[in-house]
């Protein structure tokens, strides 16, 4: 278990969350610029006093402002992979690394340097300057850095945010490789709601110093609030699903089990019975109140409208349950009330394969102590 | 050329009075620059990194030498650090060490005059170490002193060689609070810039004055060449 509590009152701004979430995983800590998510790593990693906080990872307490309890971030085991990344520029890579290794030599030895190399791809980047590698080499090698120093929690403030999104491509699935095959907790922290979909497993949606909610992607995705963040085009139920089959008669097209329904998404690389994330965009799922014939769109399910949002001027957020999960279809008035849609009307729901994002994901990350498929 | 010219110089004038004075003159100034430097280390990173009560007290103290007349200086060390100064009598009893007429007490009038020079120097150095770094090797588990020697340390390294070479130049020339502090005694406190001064005022004194000028040309420039090819050196080791 992990539970952050702090508030911090600066310049007519404040930060008060209470987050606790399972260990395991990486929890998506999500927010607009400037809602207070760097303020709240900086207290959670020690690197910033707050006037009240409570730190405490798996029983173990870090800081704990009733009991007068702070211990200083050196001791306190927590990786922090940095936006500008914050290589030592007197030290080439392997430097950096090195510097990272002996320092958690003391703690017992978990994470090797060849094994950091191995997973990150780093045996081509070791001599070089740190000058003379690029955004993305760097975000990398402060990532291995981060690790040799056998983190108890790895904490990654925006560590995409300064590359273009060529360069995140090449990094993101080295986070979701560390997610998967290493059972290290994490936050992510994002202003990219796409981001944190690709990686997290827990979510908190944080606005102006506060916790708006928090808990699973499937749940927050439905919040309310996150349309102002993400745009009324982005918005869109996340739902976990199970592989069934992947490939067949059509390569790349993938049929997932949601609830009662399944569903067919365009996929890469997922094996059957592997968990998958997809997300659709409330923008793309049509509704009928008939069941539509001699049409192209390959999902097809049937629900019950549970309610109905005002979205803005023009169109309705509505919420239909398909047995289950929930999913948002934003529709215009106009269409709302040509279909005379209420709340307890039983609709068909039309997605295309195509604009359906799907994402693989490993829900369940291996227990503490255990890694997968990579030894060291 | 210039190497020719130089050793020929040297050789010139490395005759009794000249090479006392020269001697004196880089033993004055190594000492001073050696007992400075881990304080102007202390005082720039204190100036620097932490705010507290009496920092602008202690920034506009560490810059007087720089404002006030040296022969003003001499005289408060000699207040402070002569026989019957609280500090110069304090220190003779409790360890037999006197600074006054010696050349160590010449080291330190010149410490203290070049003190700012260096503090200026490792000062804007630091002020370029991005303290992030620091923050970024406490989360790996570095610890206050061991973060200062292997980061903090190593990226201010051209600060600290540029104060302490501006220092040691400055110091070879250091008069007034020398000859203030510890006045003109031969082999003792009469330094390249005294033994000059000296020199001036003795009838038939205008060809070892013109020998002692020439020396200290000499070291000024070598000094001047020195400090650029460390810096190069130094900026291709950081990387820059």
């Amino acid at each position: 278990m992990f539970s952050i509590r702090a508030l911090k009152r600066r310049d007519g701004f404040t930060l008060d969350v209470a987050i606790e979430v399972a260990t395991s995983g990486v929890l998506g800590l999500f927010g607009r610029s400037g809602c207070g998510k760097t303020t709240l790593v900086n207290i959670v990693a020690g690197l910033l006093a707050a006037d009240e906080a409570h730190v405490e990872i798996d029983g173990i307490v870090l800081e704990d402002s009733r009991s007068g309890t702070r211990l200083p971030t050196e001791r306190r085991r927590i990786g922090y992979v940095f936006q500008d990344a914050r290589l030592f520029p007197h030290l080439d890579a392997l430097g950096n690394l090195r510097y990272a290794e002996r320092r958690g030599r003391g703690v017992e030895k978990r994470i090797s340097l060849d094994f950091v190399v191995q997973l990150l791809g780093l045996e081509a980047l070791l001599e070089r300057r740190v000058q003379k590698l690029s955004g993305g080499e760097r975000q990398r090698v402060a990532l291995g850095r981060a690790l040799l120093s056998q983190p108890r929690l790895l904490l990654l403030d925006e560590p995409l945010a300064s590359l273009d999104i060529a360069r995140r491509e090449e990094v993101l699935p080295y986070f979701e490789r560390l997610r998967d095959e290493l059972s290290i907790p994490m936050i992510y922290v994002s202003h990219q709601f796409e981001e944190v979909l690709r990686l997290a497993t827990h979510a908190v949606l944080l606005e102006q110093g506060r916790v708006v909610t928090q808990g699973t992607l499937d749940d927050v995705s439905l919040h309310p609030d996150l349309r102002a963040i993400v745009g009324p085009e982005a918005v869109g139920s996340v739902l976990t699903a199970t592989v069934e089959a992947h490939g067949g008669d059509i390569a790349g097209l993938a049929a997932v089990r949601v609830g009662a329904n399944v569903l067919h998404v365009a996929l890469r690389d997922a094996r059957a019975g592997a968990s998958v994330r997809v997300q659709l965009l409330a923008r793309d799922v049509i509704l009928a109140t008939a069941r539509p014939e001699n049409i192209s769109v390959r999902n097809i399910m049937t629900g019950t409208i549970v309610r109905i949002a005002n979205d803005d001027a023009d169109t309705d957020m509505i919420h239909i349950d398909i047995g289950g999960p929930l999913v948002l279809s934003r529709v215009t008035r106009a269409a709302s009330a040509a279909l005379n849609l209420q709340q307890g009307t039983r609709v068909w729901v039309l997605v295309k394969a195509v604009s359906i994002r799907g994402h693989a994901f490993v829900r369940n990350p291996p227990p503490p102590g255990t890694v997968r498929k990579l030894t060291y | 050329m210039l190497k020719t010219a130089t050793v020929g110089i040297l050789r010139a004038a490395m005759t009794g009075p000249e090479l006392e004075a020269l001697r004196l003159s880089l033993s004055v100034a190594l000492r001073s620059v050696l007992a400075s430097l881990p304080l102007a280390v202390a005082v720039a990173w204190l100036l620097t990194r932490r705010r507290f009560a009496g920092r602008m007290f202690l920034d506009a103290f560490v810059h007087l030498p720089l404002v006030l007349p040296p022969v003003v200086v001499g005289y408060l060390l000699l207040l402070t650090f002569g026989m019957r100064g609280p500090a110069g009598r304090w220190l003779y009893e409790q360890f037999g060490i006197q600074l006054i007429f010696t050349t160590a007490g010449a080291a330190l009038a010149t410490a203290v005059m070049t003190f700012p020079l260096m503090v200026r120097a490792i000062r804007i150095s630091l002020e370029g170490v991005d303290p992030g770094l620091e923050d970024a090797a406490r989360t790996l588990g570095a610890g206050p002193w061991d973060r200062f020697f292997t980061i903090t340390l190593p990226l201010m390294l051209p600060g600290i060689l540029a104060g302490v070479v501006t220092a040691f130049a400055a110091g070879l020339g250091e008069f007034g609070a020398v000859i203030t502090f510890v006045s003109n005694i031969p082999g003792e406190t009469r330094t390249l810039p005294i033994a000059l001064y000296t020199a001036l005022q003795t009838p038939d004194g205008d060809a070892l004055a013109a020998r002692l000028a020439a020396i200290s040309f000499s070291l000024g420039l070598i000094g001047l060449l020195v400090s650029e090819l460390i810096a190069r050196r130094v900026q291709r080791l950081l990387g820059r």
